[in-house]
């Protein structure tokens, strides 16, 4: 049998930590893609596209259009019998309908994978990622969520499935959606940027992330925080990296006046290098990072700013 | 109107865990333990929402050993107003905790269940979803701002890019994020009076839920440690090893 995963779409385009739970998928069988929301023609055209996709599944209904946890379960238990496993990335969408599905099913979901070891055995991070756990599943039917950061995403071209439309189940279950409140932003998304620099608690204000943009300009970067930032209001919430925000990866983490709590760590220690800006020599995070730079941030952003102008 | 605040007991936040050497999990011997910091939110929206009339009582369930009686206390110390304990040895999962405060909640009638979006130990972000479909009830997970209007709640959510409201016909699971609010300490008055709220201890079987583990751990293993790296003595400095020894930018 083959398994299902479900992805995130934005804009008639695959977003990337999809195509990262597509590469999962690939481990486990022959994958099917599932496409849900309203016009979603260019998203289904986009899945169909991706190399190791064998079939897309287009449900088209209003009642879909947000992707209400309540109506897209139970889509994925209607489907659930043809497939071993159901997976979706951990992004806010993943994390909010798969256990639905999963109780539904009577199944134990494995969130978060950072590994395939086999069909029925995954490693997840445990304790803000303090340690890896294996754990194999009894289910029959396996319901998981993809640590997008853990698996290079499938290219956006190579494939051509088959699209088939399907049905979608009507119920509400006394859950209506009423507007979002989205970021808006040029730069490339944090869990998808090659290169990421956040500000923590240091910044000292929401005005002072302006330093950081000439830098994240120069580098093709995304812009993210830590809690303390968000939670001083410098800065919207979906720029949290951690625990409990996003788990990046990039090429290059610049963390400027963050600590380094495990919490934060959590979300970004798997970077291939990091850099640290903190003007206490003993803060943390220069345990993890592969260049520390003991400075005042107000200092060394613009300075940094105008040393990645000079051409190398 | 009742509501249903399940609280765990977990590792603290401060604690940084240490995985045992022979792989078998990690060392929660002599170990701080604490209220998951989520449930510590959902303690506080629930005793906010009483103090503005719209709660009646609110009932505190903690599932596991014995010593979550303790997590309890905390809660009841907050605000909380009873405590239930299902007790048990088993090591529980989200599926088998959704289950028994499925039956709790059948039980106690509550209208609104509040949980934390994630236990910090297991990070399953789980249960409240996997609660809500067993109850078959609307659900408004990693929320930042809850209304009760009458028959309604409105959750604002937070989601990857930023923010969604959804409206939710009561009965209802809610689980927290961060930033709904921040939790009170509990006043030592508070901590005495708490001594005298009830606590009830049931058990699965009195629940009759099978609460046996559907995840075997086959291992649990230290994640690859990264070598510490070296501080540089300038900006420039920076920007040069990063090109040509790190060659990232
Ligand atoms: C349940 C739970 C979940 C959590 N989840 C997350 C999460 O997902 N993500 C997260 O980030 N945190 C999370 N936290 C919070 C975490 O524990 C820390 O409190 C937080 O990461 C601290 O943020 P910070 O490093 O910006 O602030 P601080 O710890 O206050 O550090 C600020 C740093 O800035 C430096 N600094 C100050 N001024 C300057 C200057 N002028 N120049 C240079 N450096 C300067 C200081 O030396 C200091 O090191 C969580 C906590 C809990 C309890
Ligand atoms: N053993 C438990 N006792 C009480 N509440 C629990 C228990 N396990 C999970 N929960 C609740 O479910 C939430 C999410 O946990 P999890 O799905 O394990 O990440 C927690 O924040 C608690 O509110």
């Amino acid at each position: 049998m083959p398994v299902l995963v479900l992805l995130d779409h934005e804009g008639g385009a695959i977003k990337q930590p999809s195509r990262s739970a597509v590469a999962a998928a690939s481990r486990l069988g022959e994958v099917h893609a599932l496409i849900v929301g309203e016009a979603i023609g260019p998203a289904a055209t986009a899945a169909a596209r991706l190399p190791g996709v064998a079939k897309v599944l287009a449900a088209e209904d209003a009642s879909l259009a947000h992707a209400l946890a309540e109506p897209l379960a139970d889509l994925l238990v209607a489907l659930a019998p043809g497939y071993t496993h159901l997976l979706a990335a951990a992004t806010a969408a993943g994390k909010n309908v798969m256990p639905r599905a999963a109780a539904l099913l009577d199944v134990q979901p494995i969130s978060d994978i950072a590994g395939v070891v086999d069909a029925d055995t995954f490693i997840r991070p445990i304790y803000a990622g303090n340690a890896l756990a294996t754990v194999r599943s009894r289910d029959a039917c396996k319901v998981i969520t993809v640590r997008a950061a853990s698996f290079d995403p499938v290219p956006t071209e190579g494939g051509a499935a088959p699209v088939e439309r399907i049905g979608a189940p009507a119920a509400a279950h006394g859950a209506r959606f009423v507007s979002a409140e989205l970021s808006k932003t040029e730069r490339p998304e944090l869990t998808a940027a090659r290169v990421v620099i956040s500000g923590g608690r240091g910044m000292q204000s929401g005005e002072n992330f302006k330093l950081l943009e000439p830098i994240a300009d120069r580098l093709g970067a995304a812009i993210g925080a830590s809690r303390a930032a968000v939670d001083a209001g410098f800065v919207p919430n979906d720029f949290q990296v951690g625990q409990t925000g996003k788990v990046v990866a990039p090429d290059l983490y610049v963390a400027v006046g963050i600590s380094g709590a495990i919490q934060h760590l959590a979300g970004m220690k798997d970077s291939k290098v990091i850099v640290a800006i903190n003007k206490d020599g003993e803060a943390p995070i220069f345990q993890v990072a592969d260049y520390g730079l003991v400075a005042d941030l107000f200092a060394a952003l613009p300075e940094l700013a105008r040393e990645l102008e000079k051409s190398p | 109107m009742k509501v249903l605040v399940p609280v765990k007991r977990v590792v603290d936040y401060n604690v940084k865990v240490r995985v045992r050497a022979d792989g078998s999990g990690v060392e929660t011997a002599g170990v701080k333990m604490s209220m998951n910091p989520f449930d510590e939110i959902a303690v506080e929206e629930a005793i906010r929402l009483k103090e503005k009339g719209v709660a009646g009582e609110i009932i505190a369930a903690s599932l596991g050993v014995a010593a979550c009686a303790e997590t309890l206390r905390t809660a009841l110390a907050m605000g909380a107003d009873r405590g239930i304990l299902v007790e048990t040895d088993v090591e529980l999962q989200p599926l088998a905790v959704a289950k028994l405060l499925k039956a709790l909640a059948e039980r106690e009638g509550p209208r609104l269940i509040i949980l934390g979006k994630q236990a910090i130990d297991d990070d399953m972000n789980a249960t409240g979803q996997m609660l809500a479909a067993l109850l078959g009830w609307p659900q408004g997970t990693f929320a930042s701002r809850l209304v009760i209007d009458g028959d309604t709640a409105t959750v604002t959510r937070e989601v990857d890019g930023g923010l969604e409201t959804v409206v939710l016909t009561l009965p209802a699971v809610v689980t927290t994020d961060l930033r709904l609010n921040e939790p009170r300490y509990a006043s030592l008055p508070n901590i005495m009076k708490a001594r005298r709220k009830p606590i009830e201890t049931l058990t699965p079987a009195a629940l009759a839920v099978d609460p046996a583990p559907r995840l075997a751990l086959v291992s649990v293993a230290e994640p690859p440690r990264r070598q510490a790296g070296r501080k540089v003595g300038s900006v420039a400095e920076l920007v040069q090893k990063l090109r040509t020894e790190a060659k990232v930018i």
